[in-house]
């Protein structure tokens, strides 16, 4: 074996090595056929059990998204992707013989769970620990901690069993945040979506434990598109954590979520995500498509939307998780770190419309970029005509290793209010010499000290996350940047 | 495809007229930019770059074209004695199109080679640089109006400075617009700066005449390598005004640029600016400030494209906006791959004066080399009130203190303007235009109707 192949065998090894979830589950799944049309539509309603008001809220939007082109403004270059090639709906949580006991999961199922580091069995949460909502393709498998946060009022499960329990309530907010005309992945998601997280926290609660919903693809062939609502009522708290993973496949798959969140009079949501979607491997093959819509409208007088997002999976990820404030002295946060590596793509940032008085936003993005990978950060500060007094921040850094990969920034603001005040600053760098200097004359490893400085650089906004996160999304940081030296 | 169509159909119904009344170079291109306007229309609020200026919808009335070359009857010398203080100039002018020698620019002798006139003359002339210049750099392919000013433009002003030659003096260019009737004016200048040359040329647009004006306007500007070059555009026009201008730029190795676009008076401004480093070394420092008010409107737009390793530019925009107006600032700095050491700052700072007043701003960045040095920074904002109470408390009224503060903050832009005879005259005018007297010069006829 000559060195160039050695080199080579040994960059898969460590790339194999680097994912970690990217094993598969062999558990009996049911898969529908590929392809999309109002028949998969109303099939994936019916395996649902759902009332005629949601087939409805369906197929209008299948309709609409009939009409609508997949949009090409973004900073990405996306293959064609067949749309009906793609399987819809994969449930394996349906047993193979013997009567359905919806208490009892697969325990492949369990193990798989397990083995990504999310204990399905309360007993083994950590004490006062979090409740997750456990999705695998498109049907949640379990959700901890029910009965614990039921004894305070705070409804906390499925999105399929909201639909059936609390239709009031879902009727009530789903699509008032994003309706399914936003945006064409929006448009799709709201015909096909599956399981996501359905969180209401009562008038005055203050949720007791973290919240977390974490998100598995496992079948082949299929997309996720799991949709989340969260319904924090006045003097409210919660902080809702998400998580996901999927396979190394040679296929690329499509993951079209819509995260939607109401926040009233003087509430409190904090909604973190450490999303490592399977990313492809080093010559860019594989990998899983994230675009996902994700919106908040704080509504309520006080009220605070904070969303802290860790972004290192996904071949391609389009994302822009936004606050509307619009109730009088709300505010809206957004920290970032997005990671891209190999062949990567992500465009991602935030939307921060101030409409209330005294609204105030803040926007820390850090971008990382390596091998040869695109990375940009988009945003849009607007700022209406009756924001007196609105306030925005926002910052954004983008960090170079390496000559081969680029990073972008496209902010954008709209001020139409005199009283507003807007600053945005943007730097592009590499990684300071001097400080991988010190670090290498301290005996620090090039890589290593590379993992130091950007844990360092991101610092700002992994001090934001629970941490039980932080702690994985620094390992994460560091792993996927193995092999970036030279 | 919508208002184009008048245009090319006047374009084919006088396609005989527009080459007799041009020269070789200029109809060369023709044909090919009826091709790219058919093909790709005017620009529009559907296209990114021009969503805050709707520029396809300047095209709608039936603008008069004077494609015949008639005689406008303009006494220039009478219409303008527009100086800049303790600045002496060599005066040309443009009146719409049509190139003229100021008295003093006629007499005066340039240097050896130097040609300084009208770019029709110019084709005759030095057909082998007109044609290996005009046209090469405005891409009309790209959404813009070099298209349509290719068609129809059929005079302007050409400067060609040869390799090592230094104009000590700063040429004027004054444009003019003056016509019976609403008009459209594409007019078109092209520089050629040598190795080693250096020129500094201030463009100053006034509206003779209170009547419509539509003016398209591209400027190419090659600047040699170790050549300098220092453009400095005022527009002082009036509310109905509409002007959509293209400046390329093209800098080869050590060479040094600035271009300074500063509208104190306007009806619509569109500037686009794309700059493209081809040698490294190179500098280049962009600057502007806009202060309107009613219902004006300015929308810049920069695109400096780092091609090569080892060059700086530099980007300072200020906007004060009072009543209706509205501004936009959209600025890209492109560094390719391989354009190691890059440096770049862009700027950009907005003052609302009123609650109408609109501002819309996108700094971007886009990256792709990494030891680059790269940063924007862009805010939307009032007057400092503390530094409005600071005046207060020492008995400054208050109308004077905001005069005061706006005029400091306009005051940073002027500072970079490297051309120092000019910053005592666009201080004053700037200072006039915010205490609401027009910002014109009492000198010509051109300030006074």
């Amino acid at each position: 074996m000559d060195t160039a192949s050695q080199d080579n065998s040994l960059i898969r090894e460590i790339s194999a090595e680097k994912y970690r979830y990217g094993f598969t589950t062999d558990v009996h799944t049911e898969i529908i056929d590929r392809g999309l049309t109002e028949d998969t539509v109303r099939l994936i309603s019916e395996r649902k059990g759902e009332p005629e008001w949601m087939l409805e809220f369906r197929l209008k939007a299948y309709r609409h998204w009939l009409t609508m082109e997949m949009p090409h403004w973004a900073h990405l270059d996306i293959p064609e992707i067949d749309y009906q090639n793609i399987s819809y709906y994969a449930d394996p949580t349906v047993k193979k013989q013997g009567p359905k006991n919806l208490d009892e999961i697969d325990p492949q199922v369990m193990k798989t769970f397990d083995k990504l580091g999310i204990p399905l069995e309360e007993r083994l949460a950590l004490s006062g620990g979090v409740a997750v909502d456990a999705v695998m393709d498109s049907v949640s498998v379990k959700t901890t901690f029910k009965q614990t946060l039921a004894e305070k009022g705070i409804i906390f499960c499925s999105m399929g069993e909201a639909v059936r329990n609390h239709p009031d309530l879902v009727r009530q907010y789903l699509g008032s945040v994003v309706n399914y005309r936003d945006n064409f992945f929006a448009a799709l998601n709201s015909a096909v979506f599956s399981d996501g997280s359905f969180v209401y926290i009562p008038k005055g609660v203050r949720c007791p434990m973290e919240l977390s919903t974490y998100f598995r693809i496992n079948a082949a062939g299929t997309g996720q598109f799991e949709r989340t609502l969260i319904v924090a009522d006045d003097d409210s708290y919660v902080s809702y954590l998400e998580g996901c993973t999927a396979p190394m496949r040679d296929e690329n798959q499509l993951h079209a979520a819509i995260v939607e969140i109401v926040v009233l009079d003087r509430a409190e949501v904090k909604y973190s995500t450490v999303q490592n979607w399977y990313p492809g491997d080093e010559n860019g093959r594989g990998g899983v498509y994230n675009f996902v819509t994700k919106r908040g409208l704080v509504k309520g007088v006080d009220a605070k939307l904070s969303w802290t997002q860790v972004e290192t999976g996904s071949a391609i990820t389009w994302k822009y998780p936004s606050c509307v404030l619009q109730g009088d002295g709300a505010q809206g946060e957004f920290y970032s770190v997005a990671l891209t590596n190999n062949w990567q793509q992500a465009d991602t940032g935030t939307k921060m419309i101030h409409l209330g008085r005294n609204t105030r936003s803040t926007v820390i993005s850090k971008g990382i970029s390596a091998g040869h990978s695109q990375n940009s950060y988009r945003g849009l500060i607007k700022v209406g005509e009756h924001a007196d007094g609105a306030r925005n921040y926002s910052q954004c850094d983008s960090l170079l290793l390496g000559s081969e990969c680029g990073a972008h920034t496209f902010p954008y603001m709209d001020v139409k209010n005199e009283t507003a005040i807007v600053e945005h600053e943007a730097t592009t760098s590499k990684i300071s010499e001097d400080q991988l200097f010190y670090c290498n004359q301290r005996g620090i490893p090039m890589e290593q000290a590379i993992g130091l400085i950007v844990n360092g650089y991101a610092k700002e906004v992994l001090n934001k996350l629970p941490m039980e996160f932080a702690v994985e999304a620094q390992r994460l940081l560091s792993v996927s940047l193995e092999n970036t030296v030279g | 495809m919508k208002f184009e169509q008048n245009y090319i159909d006047i374009f084919n119904q006088n396609r005989a007229l527009i080459d007799q009344g041009s020269a070789g170079a200029l109809n060369a291109l023709r044909d090919k930019a009826l091709d790219c306007l058919e093909r790709n229309g005017l620009p529009h609020k559907g296209l990114e770059e021009y969503l805050h200026t709707d520029v396809a919808h300047w095209f709608e009335p039936d603008w008069g074209m004077n494609l015949s070359r008639l005689d406008m009857h303009v006494d220039l010398a009478q219409a303008f004695r527009c100086n800049v203080p303790n600045l002496s100039t060599l005066l040309y002018f443009l009146a719409n199109d049509e190139f003229a020698l100021s008295d003093t620019a006629a007499k005066a002798s340039l240097p050896d080679g130097v040609f300084v006139g009208s770019l029709r003359r110019a084709a005759k002339e030095l057909p082998a640089i007109v044609e290996s210049h005009y046209g090469t750099l405005a891409d009309m392919d790209r959404p813009g109006i070099a298209a349509v000013n290719t068609m129809f433009a059929q005079d302007g002003l050409m400067i060609y400075v040869p390799d090592g030659v230094i104009l000590d003096k700063p040429l004027q260019l004054v444009t003019l617009l003056h016509s019976p009737v609403d008009l459209m004016v594409n007019r078109r200048i092209l520089i050629v700066l040598g190795r080693g040359a250096q020129l500094r040329l201030l463009l100053c647009d006034h509206a003779l005449a209170a009547n419509n004006f539509l003016t398209t306007q591209i400027v190419e500007a090659f600047a040699g390598a170790g050549s300098s070059l220092e453009l400095y555009d005022l527009e002082e026009t009036h509310n109905a005004n509409l002007r959509v201008s293209e400046f390329y730029i093209n800098q080869e190795a050590d060479s040094n640029v600035e271009a300074d676009f500063v509208t104190l008076h306007n009806g619509q401004t569109r500037n686009s600016v794309f700059s493209t480093f081809v040698g490294r070394g190179s500098n280049l420092s962009l600057n502007g400030i806009a202060t309107i008010d009613r219902e004006q409107h300015v929308d810049n737009m920069t695109f400096v494209d780092h091609r090569v390793s080892d060059c700086t530019s530099n980007e300072l925009f200020k906007y004060v906006l009072d009543d209706n107006a509205s501004g936009a600032f959209a600025g890209k700095v492109l560094v390719r791959h391989g354009a190691q050491h890059t440096e770049s700052q862009q700027t950009n700072r907005n003052i609302c004066l009123t609650r109408q007043a609109r501002m819309f701003t996108q700094p971007q960045l886009e990256i792709y080399a990494d030891d680059v040095k790269c940063s924007h920074g862009a805010t939307v904002g009032q007057l400092d009130e503390k530094a409005m109470f600071y005046m207060r408390q020492r008995g400054i009224p208050e109308k004077e203190a905001r005069m005061m503060l706006m005029q400091a903050f306009v005051g940073e832009v002027i500072g970079h303007i490297a051309l120092e005879p000019l910053h005592d005259r666009l201080n004053r005018l700037v200072e006039k235009r915010f205490r609401g007297e027009l910002s014109q010069c009492e000198g010509c006829r051109a300030c006074r109707e």
